[in-house]
């Protein structure tokens, strides 16, 4: 693997950037492979690269259905945090943040990762009196965590609406500082780098059709671009997660619904910190390249059309003119949606099934993107040693009917409530 | 007045009899009505008009249109400026204020140029290889790429203009109202068939209104004019200029942007009428007529100020009166620049040559020939050169293969170059309604292919460029889309054109260079700085996906969304990677085509208007009182009421202990309520709460607790029965919505068999809770026909009579631990009701009672509050009220799900009391409970659990806490730290009963 650096691009620049190499093969698929990993978002390709890189496993190919990235890991909104409330998603979480800070230069590949922080804001006391309750449980579980009052918040923020007027009056805030934001298609180019560089085969446009199945074991995927065996089958294929799954004959405790996002057109800086608001059903952020990116709630129905309504879009602009009045006048440029694989309990599933040799990464719902890195350490590590990882072993098929659900909402089981 | 010295003398479409005043980057000039910022800039000479986004290059204007890549201004100055607004599309008014972006000190002199000097350090994608040291240095690194990025400035006050939005039904919407819009609006219109006809310009007319050409035997313009006095005219059809169709979604639901005063200063704007509306139209047919958008061409240095677009040039002349230049070369692949070369000589600019890189004879290159113009056939502009303005290109013969170029170079003076890369359909809306794109080759561009609406395509938007054709296409998908909604009437002769004979285009993507290599910087995104050596760098790199080609250049993700360079790049990308155009297909389209103001997406729902606060009849009385409010889910309820220089502590101890000691009033009207009606009411609420409700007798109340279908408590509240099947259900304020919701979605979609009725009464009624050991005799006192006494109502029965003269219902429940009174009357009574309960009561001591004392007499009786002690995962045995939860009932939501194993382990978090060592100490509510002497210094610390309520206790005179905690349940008379931010305090669990626990005083 070439090394980027200033170096190397100071050298390449007197070449004109013209010998510069392919950041990853374009190779044919081999007839058989160790590991098969069903997705090429974000989640598969480090999947890939932790098989390759903590587990010696490089025989292995990632299948991508179109473009590397082009599903979620290519439309979200790239909020990295760890500010969990229960136990397992505290734990699961920040090992994932800290594999983030270190990410950029693990992959040698500049993910853009902008410790930025995520305020969440609070509009009433019942509100300061939960994220108190949070901030406090995740300070003891070593997690940075400030509760903010109104004042500390408009420190950070001054662009919010503070006025008598205000119909969500700003109480204070929950901060995580060392959350903040990455750069999605980086994260999946630069595993995807990252991985082939260790031999990992990396092959798009190459749609999973069908599972082979022996028994209670699968041996191999059917693909438009032909059959290939596999000792070991992982899917990460997030928003269509139940319906390869299917293939396979599982029926899994998921539904898919529609999430979308929008941004401004670029913009001098203006908003340095991830907003949240629970209550107005809104977040926004600045991009890098000076674009407001915001989004809200989910779609109302359940959808596998990755593209919106207007009803959502006018519903989360209109909360953000709410808090930032300011904002009103700024013009959307684009907005965009993403099949979001909600769970029942709005956890994600990362690990073993009743079938053989077959192993699910899913679930993902609207927040996967933060546990891109931490959800490919442990499924990695579920897939090589057939066992869960104990960062894992929570996130298990089998808690929907054992009850260990894993509801940081407390939303209950409605997978369109999370 | 200063002279405008580019402008015509006649001709075009502007009123010069009225001059309008309007600065740039601080300097005045004149322009007319009829002129956009852009045509009266170049009026004036003002070549130099932006700077570009990363490399802060020098440009100008270079369309006449939404396409526009280059000529971004800031429009208008404090809470009215604008950011990022396109100076072709900005109409001009008197007073206008634009400046550049981008750019500083000043456009002229702009020190970000320094990063044009360093482009060799910073090809697409430079920021993936680099900045990664050290560790944490990319924050440092972002602060500065954030300030060399972004356009404009966002206003810092709020948005002073209103906006509307507007529903309509159509049985036509027509995007666009050149000839092909207006033809098939006639063709529907005709009909009888309601149309709707959006335009984005001010005008409608499309390229007739700069195109030099004839309908119907009469100049196009004159047919224009008939055709508009003729749809004006027809009652069903309505014109919207300004207006440009934005989104295409599912079911044909578009949604068109009219920007109703943006043309007017804001100060001669009428202040009734909203700045702009959104309309959201729900179609039976579309017709989409939107035009074409002409392509640049790729060469070295092709975005100099002074490079436009052929068409754009033609523009400026016929429309807009204005000389776009004094010497004009001309490039084109194709026959549609010769309309420009026509128009450019009549305007009187002098023409050095036309540059036509098709090598054969065309008729439209004779003609020039014969008129003198020179014509160099198989030639290609491969440079041009200029500081802030054009001043020279440089032209050499292309080769067979158009890839290499054929022989020696010469150089041309100019100041304009007109440039036409061949023409794009604006397949936009298309593409967005679901449509597939097919790529044409003979005209070198996509064109709509199969369709997903009942949508049609018509004139240059489905790749027609002849007039000729766009009129009859026009005309027919007019006609048929109304035959398609059910219009039968008569069907007109189409408007005629003269038939053009059109020679080939010769595609040229990107013109070859003089050099080897990729070392010229020939842009293809003029907007984000794109060039074609950052595509084959990104093709080069296996970013091929045409997607990852866009996403690792950025071509085409600015504010113009590659309305220009997107054909361009995807070619160039074909190109290197030895692929066909149409297999490597293009990136999606997304809404909306121009983008849109995020006030206009949330119309009139602003300030008041957003998400309205919801009052009780009661609420003047609490605010004249001096309530301090808090929101309780939609609500505004009083938290408490200070008395003078009270603050809230001493507020809600006075509150609390009026309560217990003589009586208080609590404004309760927010609290669900939901009319149960049906023979199977019954059924219901056995189903929904844990509980059993066959015995309860007509008359009486019973509290119930509803669970989720995961066992986890969702909701309680006290339900009664009315009648022999009619009962009223409570709920929380906060969750009224849920449940109602929740019950609904289970008949509707679970239990259609249930002969159930649901009605939501929260609002019909009011309800006053009175609460305290003298509440019997304040009741009496206001005057009640309703035997209170204890034989007479009993606890948790209800009454009917009146209050105070006000038909009421009396419920006979307590939330506080006291003899307590739920006085529910018609909504329309409440605020009397109250006022005489508080003079009946001043005898006693009544005091009114925020929320904030009614959770402290709560809390002290041990009661809960669904969301503040539980959160969605707490069973009811966790909060030890097993003896709530009917287990012989043959089923009940949750039933299921309390029996999975987790639900049934030991060591869960349960309820307990919490008492402080210190009674002074009360422990913030969300502390987190640790075992005691547990070591904070290692983290994980593990956790016991949390404290869900305390308070301070008037009656006790104590602080008290409810806590959830492993195993709680057994731990009574153990003792626990709760971690504070600066320290811990030592507690210990007990009963959460804390007052009467034997429950006397509420049967009063
Ligand atoms: C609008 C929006 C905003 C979001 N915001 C955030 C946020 O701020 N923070 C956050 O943490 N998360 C966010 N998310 C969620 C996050 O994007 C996802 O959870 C995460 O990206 C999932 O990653 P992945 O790699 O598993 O999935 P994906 O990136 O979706 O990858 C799955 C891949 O599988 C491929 N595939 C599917 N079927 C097949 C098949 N049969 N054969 C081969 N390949 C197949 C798909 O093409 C896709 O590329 C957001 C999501 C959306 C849509």
């Amino acid at each position: 693997m070439a090394r980027y650096s200033i170096f190397s691009l100071a050298r390449h620049a007197l070449r004109h950037h013209e010998d510069w190499p392919r950041a990853w093969r374009d190779p044919q698929p081999k007839p058989a492979y160790d590991v098969v990993i069903v997705g090429g978002g974000g989640h598969g390709l480090a999947t890939a690269y932790y098989l390759a890189k903590n587990h010696g496993i490089s025989n292995v190919a990632v299948l991508e259905k179109g473009w590397l990235g082009g599903g979620n890991t290519g439309r979200n909104t790239t909020i990295v945090r760890s500010n969990y409330l229960l136990p397992a998603n505290a734990r699961f979480y920040e090992h994932s943040l800290k594999l983030w800070e270190g990410l950029s230069r693990e992959l040698n590949y500049n993910v853009m990762f902008s410790q930025r922080g995520v305020l969440n804001l609070a509009h009433s006391d019942a509100q300061m009196d939960a994220y108190a309750r949070r901030g406090n449980a995740m300070r003891l579980n070593g997690i940075d965590a400030v509760l903010l009052d109104r004042d500390g918040v408009r420190d950070m923020v001054p662009q919010l609406d503070f006025s008598a007027a205000a119909r969500f009056p700003i109480r204070g805030g929950l901060l995580q500082p060392r959350g903040g934001t990455a750069r999605h298609d980086a994260v999946a180019w630069g595993f995807a780098r990252a991985a082939d560089a260790r031999g990992v085969d990396i092959i798009q446009n190459c749609e999973v059709t069908g599972i082979l199945r022996e028994g209670d074991r699968v041996t191999g995927v059917e693909t438009t671009r032909g059959t290939i065996r596999a000792g070991k089958i992982g899917l990460a294929v997030a928003g269509h997660t139940g319906h390869v799954a299917a293939m396979a004959g599982l029926r899994l405790p998921i539904e898919s619904h529609l999430l979308q996002a929008a941004v401004s057109e670029p913009l001098k800086p203006l908003l340095d910190t991830v907003v949240t608001s629970g209550a107005a059903h809104v977040y926004v952020s600045q991009s890098d390249k000076g674009e407001l990116v915001f989004g809200g709630d989910l779609d109302f129905y359940n959808s596998y059309a990755q593209r919106g309504n207007l009803p959502a879009i006018a519903s989360f602009t209109t909360a953000l003119i709410a808090l930032f009045p300011g904002f009103g006048r700024l013009r959307l440029m684009r907005h965009w949606g993403g099949v979001m694989d909600m769970t029942m309990d709005g956890s994600p599933i990362i690990g073993k099934t009743p079938l053989r040799n077959f192993y699910i990464d899913g679930g993902w719902c609207y927040g996967g993107f933060k546990a891109t890195p931490g959800s490919g350490w442990v499924f990695a590590h579920t897939i090589a040693n057939d066992a869960p990882h104990p960062l894992n072993e929570a996130f298990s098929l089998e808690r929907f009917a054992s009850g260990h659900v894993i509801d940081e909402r407390g939303a209950g089981p409605v997978p369109g409530a999370h | 007045m200063p002279p405008q010295p580019f402008r015509l003398p006649q001709g075009g479409r502007i009123d010069r009899s009225r001059s309008l005043a309007f600065t740039f980057n601080g300097r005045r000039y004149d322009g007319h009505p009829g002129d956009t910022l852009a045509s009266a800039l170049l009026a004036n000479g003002v070549a130099l008009v932006a700077r570009s986004f990363k490399y802060h290059r020098p440009r100008g204007v270079m369309s006449a249109g939404a396409e526009e890549a280059c000529a971004f201004v800031q429009l208008g100055e404090g809470a009215r400026s604008d950011p990022n607004c396109r100076a072709t599309q900005i109409e001009l008014f008197d007073g206008l204020t634009a400046a550049s972006l981008n750019c500083w000190p000043n456009v002229q002199l702009d020190f970000g140029v320094v990063s044009d000097r360093l482009h060799r350090l910073l090809p697409a994608g430079f920021y993936y290889k680099t900045f990664m040291w050290p560790r944490r240095g990319w924050l440092t690194y972002e602060k500065l790429i954030r300030r060399a990025a972004g356009l404009g400035r966002a206003p810092s006050e709020p948005d002073p203009d209103r906006y509307e939005k507007r529903f309509a039904h159509a049985d036509l919407l027509i995007a666009g109202g050149g000839p092909a819009g207006l033809a098939a609006a006639l063709a529907a219109g005709r009909t009888g068939a309601r149309v709707i006809l959006a335009d984005e310009n001010g005008e409608f007319g499309g390229q007739l209104l700069w195109r030099d050409a004839e309908i119907d035997g009469e100049p196009a313009l004159r047919w224009v004019e008939r055709s508009l006095a003729e749809l004006s005219s027809l009652p069903e059809v309505r014109l919207l200029p300004r207006s440009t169709v934005a989104g295409y979604y599912d079911h044909n639901f578009l949604t068109v942007l009219e920007r109703v005063t943006d043309h007017l200063s804001p100060f001669a704007a009428p202040t009734a009428t909203p700045r702009q509306r959104l309309w959201k139209v729900r179609a039976r047919q579309v017709v989409l007529a939107t035009g074409a958008i002409e392509r640049p061409l790729v060469f070295i240095n092709n975005d100099l100020p002074g490079i436009m677009l052929a068409g754009a040039a033609q523009a400026y002349i016929r429309r807009h009166a204005v000389r776009p230049g004094g010497r004009a070369v001309i490039f084109t692949n194709n026959d549609s620049a010769y309309e420009t070369v026509a128009a450019l000589s009549e305007a009187g600019v002098a023409i050095t040559a036309v540059i036509d890189a098709r090598a054969g004879d065309t008729a439209a290159a004779e003609a020039c020939l014969r008129r003198g113009i020179e014509v160099l056939r198989g030639h290609a502009v491969i440079d041009a050169s200029g500081g802030h303005a054009l001043r020279e290109v440089t032209v050499a013969p292309l080769d067979g293969s158009a890839t290499a170029l054929a022989g020696a170079a010469s150089t041309l003076r100019c100041d304009l170059l007109c440039v036409s890369g061949g023409w794009s359909p604006t397949v936009h809306l298309f593409s967005q309604s679901g449509g597939k794109l097919a790529f044409d080759a003979a005209s070198g561009c996509f064109i709509p292919g199969e369709s997903r609406q009942a949508e049609r395509s018509a004139g240059a938007a489905r790749g027609s460029f002849d007039l000729a054709a766009c009129l009859a296409e026009g005309h027919a998908a007019g006609l048929a889309a109304a035959r398609a909604a059910g219009f039968a009437g008569p069907d007109s002769p189409p408007p005629q054109a003269p038939a053009q004979a059109m020679s080939p285009i010769r595609p040229l993507w990107e013109v070859p260079s003089p050099h080897q290599g990729r070392r010229d910087r020939k842009f293809v995104d003029l907007q984000n700085d794109v060039t074609a050596a950052d595509i084959a760098l990104a093709a080069r790199e296996g970013y091929r996906s045409v997607e990852h080609t866009k996403r690792y250049t950025t071509a085409g993700m600015g504010v113009d969304q590659g309305k220009t360079g997107n054909l361009n790049t995807l070619a160039i990308l074909a190109g290197e990677t030895q692929g066909a155009i149409p297999a490597v297909g293009t990136t999606t389209f997304r809404p909306p085509y121009t983008p849109v103001t995020i006030g206009a997406l949330a119309g009139r729902g602003v300030g008041d208007f957003y998400d309205p606060v919801r009052k009780t009849p009661m609420s003047p009385w609490h605010e004249a009182r001096g309530a301090v409010f808090e929101p309780v889910g939609k609500w505004r309820r009083p938290l408490y009421y200070p008395g003078p220089g009270e603050g809230m502590e001493a507020a809600v101890r006075r509150e609390c202990l009026a309560v217990r000691n003589a009586v208080g009033l609590c404004d309760a009207s927010t609290l669900g309520k939901i009319d149960i009606k049906g023979r199977d009411a019954v059924t219901l609420l056995d189903r929904v709460y844990t509980n059993s409700w066959g015995s309860l007798a007509i008359g009486r109340c019973r509290y119930g607790l509803m669970l989720k279908d995961d066992g986890m408590v969702f909701d309680d509240g006290v339900t009664t029965r009315l009648g022999e099947r009619h009962y009223l259900m409570t709920t929380t304020s906060g969750h009224a919505e849920a449940v109602f919701g929740w019950l609904e979605e289970w008949l509707q979609c679970e239990w259609l068999g249930l002969d159930v009725y649901l009605t939501s009464v929260t609002t019909h009624w009011a309800t006053a809770m009175l609460a305290g050991p003298r509440a019997r005799e304040v009741l009496a006192a206001a005057g009640t026909d309703i035997d209170t006494s204890r034989a007479g109502s009993p606890y948790m029965t209800v009454r009917e009579g009146h209050v105070a003269g006000i038909p009421a219902r009396l419920f006979r429940v307590s939330f506080t631990g006291e003899l307590s009174f739920e006085i529910n009357v018609p909504a329309r009574y409440g605020l009397a009701l109250w006022e005489t309960l508080m003079a009946a009561g001043a005898a006693f001591g009544i005091e009114p009672i925020g929320t904030e004392a009614l959770h402290v007499l709560r809390a002290e009786k041990g009661y809960i509050v669904v969301g503040h002690d539980t959160d969605g995962t707490v069973t009811p045995y966790d909060l030890g009220m097993g003896w709530i939860v009917d287990q012989k009932k043959p089923d009940f939501i949750g039933k299921r799900g309390l029996r999975r194993s987790d639900l049934v382990r030991t060591g869960r978090r349960q309820l307990v009391g919490l008492l402080t060592d210190d009674p002074a100490q009360i422990i913030p509510e969300g502390s987190q409970i640790v075992r005691s002497g547990a070591s904070l210094a290692a983290t994980p610390v593990p956790m016991l659990g949390h404290v869900t309520s305390s308070y301070w206790s008037p009656a006790l005179q104590r602080s008290i806490a409810m806590a959830l905690i492993e195993g709680g349940q057994d731990r009574q008379g153990e003792a626990v730290e709760a971690v504070l931010p600066d320290r811990t305090l030592r507690a210990v669990i007990g009963t959460s009963r804390f007052y009467d626990p034997e429950g006397v005083r509420l049967h009063g």
